[in-house]
């Protein structure tokens, strides 16, 4: 639940559009995935010029989880 | 923006109607009076007094949205530090201080860079030009700390490739680490340095002239 909660955190902080982000979570044994929605102009704003702004986001979410023992991986559609 | 047209008995009235549907204070909004309202006689024939009330943008500085985003942000990565923040010469400066530092600082500074650079969209977010504010932010004087580290390397690094005649390649760096080795070795009349690859795996070759 915490994960997802950053990642919504951050994306909506990010976005045009925070209403309609849209964070699920999927969990197996032994990792939880995230997928990051956003609305369609917002996709630029979230993953960035050869993706610098996803991996940024992708760091924090996995300082996030090190306390999860579990692989956190986050999905952006 | 946040405006109401409000008529009443008196222009008082209205204002104190209006104040209260907004939710504001007197000090927090502008008035116009559309029209003053008169009484009439015998209660007949008065007008009603009609004012706008318009709440006054509320520009939440910079430096408080980067605290606040910071803060935010440490909160839900489930770490407990304090953040202390400052204008530095046009810079927004912000401080991390307690014991989850680590946590934030993260493998060669790895996270603390991400903490920053998203803390730089957040705040500039459809800015341009004069109102673009940089973030920089520090913890323990991690920044510090580990230019002195890359100025210790590069140079013994630069004094092994003149001992052994032969190239020393570095480990990746971001670009803000790259440009400290460069400028440390640019004034060794003996050494090159070159950076060669593609970020994120862009590193550094330090060569005997």
């Amino acid at each position: 639940m915490l994960m997802k909660e950053l990642l919504e955190y951050v994306a909506k902080s990010l976005v045009s559009s925070p209403e309609d982000v849209v964070v699920t979570q999927t969990e197996t044994d032994a990792s939880i995935v995230l997928n990051l929605h956003v609305a369609q102009g917002d996709m630029g704003k979230v993953i960035g010029k050869q993706g610098r702004i996803a991996k940024a986001i992708r760091a924090v979410v996995r300082a996030g989880s090190a306390r999860e023992n579990k692989r956190v991986i986050v999905d952006i559609d | 923006m946040n405006q109401i047209k409000i008529s009443a008995k008196t222009v008082d009235e209205a204002i104190r109607n209006a104040l209260d549907e907004l939710g504001e204070t007197l000090d927090n909004v502008t008035i116009d009076i559309v029209e003053e309202g008169t009484k009439g006689l015998f209660g007949l024939g008065g007008k009603e007094a009609v004012v706008i009330v318009t709440a006054k943008e509320k520009e939440e500085s910079q430096i408080q949205l980067a605290k606040s985003f910071v803060d935010g942000l440490i909160d839900k990565m489930g770490l407990i530090c304090e953040t202390e923040v400052s204008d530095d010469e046009g810079f927004i400066k912000i401080i991390i201080t307690g014991s989850d530092v680590g946590g934030i600082i993260g493998r060669r500074g790895e996270t603390l860079d991400a903490v920053q650079y998203l803390t730089n969209l957040y705040v500039n977010k459809g800015k341009h030009g004069e109102t673009y504010k940089r973030v920089l932010i520090d913890s323990e004087n991690y920044r510090a700390k580990r230019e002195a580290t890359l100025v210790r390397l590069a140079n013994s690094m630069a004094a092994k490739a003149l001992k052994n005649h032969r190239d020393m390649m570095l480990e990746p760096m971001n670009p803000y680490e790259r440009r400290i080795i460069h400028s440390t070795l640019q004034s060794n009349s003996k050494i090159i340095t070159r950076s060669v690859g593609e970020d994120p795996n862009r590193k550094i070759i330090i060569s005997p002239k």
